[in-house]
């Protein structure tokens, strides 16, 4: 052990709104590499600088597969039970492989027809039965709860049941350790009995493909395929969902960067950027990686078979990369963020959720551009207990 | 000689720097300036290369016969 010092806890506190903790940057100046202690699992490193958050992300020296032999540092109690996040190259590889294609950016743009009707069809909606509207629950979460469910061959009507469901993916302590497996189990019978449907009646869906890609070429288990569909459809829209109101609600609570957007909605594709290097989505730093041999990083010798913590948020605000890191610059050219990760696990989802993000923000500030808050901003309900940062309801004006 | 050859390309306009690459198949790619380049342009044929072509989010690595200019990955 190269220890100097106690581990610290972490997370170093709950989560304040979209405000990223200023201990990070402090610790990005004098101590890039500390020792912490979280809720379960074994002490670990916490990375904060960005390159040093890239090497743990993209060096494959690093292991995501060697958490299931671990004691794994984490915020929730359950351990991770598998899945193509705790997989390394090349089991990692076939898998992602499978669903690669249909994520390029090539693929997703001859979904944005589609994905701006939906979001003309929601705004108008909100038009109609007139202000004020929530946010989330009549914008952020139908659109791209839809995109997900038309690409994977998911039927909308049930959205009510998998996104209940869906919150136990993503719960830390929000619901009880019964609850989150009872959810679990659901998305997974759920999802079998999708796959079963498809095996009758062949579908050209994305979950169709994937029970081609199992029963014609053997390319992957029955296990993987069910996990593979429920990891698609949660992570095809959670973060999308709670992105849109984060990045609606950074904006209006500095209008002059919604007054600019609403100036020049050009500047669109690069706000987004800009919104997802800002925003720390993430509650605090998860999914940590296990050094395989020993690995200088930070000026700390981590030794083979210890877990690193990367905070990407950290990253995202580093000085040395992006100046005047904590300034939301809507213009900023330069902008090589680790808001989608970085390295083999990098978010199959990113072209998909760029481009609706593209579109939920473009079309809010050219339909609604007096959009407001419609209570004060103290009143507002954040998400608590989840691994991602986001609001209960978005109360909106126009 | 003869012999099969695989000529690897990274468009490093259209590549955005995830890291695929490199991590899949690190003895092909490297990340420099935020941008992927092949650290080979002929090479051996290994299925590794077509994998990390198979998994670019913006299609940015062209893997080719050499001889041919046939395209192995990515798929049209």
């Amino acid at each position: 052990m190269t220890t100097t010092s106690e581990p610290r806890t972490y997370p170093f506190g709950l989560p304040d709104r979209l405000n990223l903790d200023p201990r990070y940057a402090r610790l990005r100046a004098e101590e890039p590499l500390i020792r912490v202690r979280l809720p379960y699992g074994e002490d670990a490193w916490l990375a904060t600088r960005y390159q040093d958050v890239r090497t743990v992300l993209g060096d494959p020296r690093f292991s995501r597969a060697a958490v299931l032999d671990r004691d794994e540092p984490r915020t929730r109690p359950e351990p991770t039970s598998g899945g193509i996040l705790s997989m390394d190259p090349p089991e990692h590889t076939r898998l992602r492989k499978l669903v690669a294609k249909a994520f390029t950016m090539r693929r997703v743009e001859a979904l944005r027809p589609r994905a701006q009707e939906i979001t003309d069809e929601l705004i108008d909606q909100m038009i109609d039965h007139g202000p004020p509207a929530d946010l989330v629950e009549e914008f952020a979460l139908p659109l791209p709860v839809t995109v997900i469910c038309e690409l994977l061959g998911v039927p909308y009507e049930d959205r009510k049941d998998f996104r209940r469901w869906s919150d136990a993916a993503l719960s830390t302590t929000a619901l009880s350790r019964e609850q989150v497996q009872e959810y679990l189990d659901n998305l997974h019978e759920y999802m079998a009995g999708l796959v079963a449907r498809r095996r009758a009646t062949p579908t050209d869906d994305l979950l169709g493909a994937l029970v081609r890609a199992r029963d014609e070429e053997d390319r992957l288990s029955e296990d993987e395929l069910v996990r593979l569909g429920v990891g698609l459809l949660i992570a095809g829209h959670e973060t999308t969902a709670s992105q849109i109101p984060n990045f609606v609600y950074v904006l209006l609570t500095q209008p002059e960067h919604w007054q600019r957007l609403r100036a020049e909605p050009e500047l669109v594709p690069r706000a987004v950027e800009e919104l997802l290097r800002y925003i720390p989505l993430g509650a605090a730093a998860g999914f940590p990686r296990y050094a395989t041999e020993d690995i200088e990083l930070g000026g700390v010798l981590v030794r083979a078979g210890e877990p690193v913590l990367a905070v990407v948020a950290s990253a995202n605000r580093d000085e040395s990369v992006f100046p005047d890191a904590d300034t939301l610059d809507l213009r900023r050219e330069v902008n090589p963020h680790v808001g989608f990760g970085h390295g083999v696990h990098h978010c199959l989802g990113a072209p998909l959720a760029r481009m609706e993000l593209q579109v939920a923000l473009g079309s809010l500030v050219r339909r609604l551009r007096e959009l407001r808050l419609a209570t004060p901003e103290p009143e507002l309900r954040w998400k608590t207990g989840m691994l991602v940062r986001g609001l209960e309801s978005f109360p909106v004006s126009w | 000689m003869g012999e099969l050859r695989w000529r690897v390309g990274v468009d490093r306009e259209t590549c955005i720097g995830s890291g695929i690459c490199a991590a899949t198949a690190p003895n092909h790619f490297t990340l420099d300036a935020d941008r992927s380049r092949p650290l080979a342009e002929l090479v051996e044929p290994d299925d590794v290369v077509i994998d990390a072509a198979e998994s670019c989010p913006v299609e940015a690595i062209a893997v080719s016969d050499a001889s041919t200019g046939e395209r192995l990955a990515p798929e049209e």
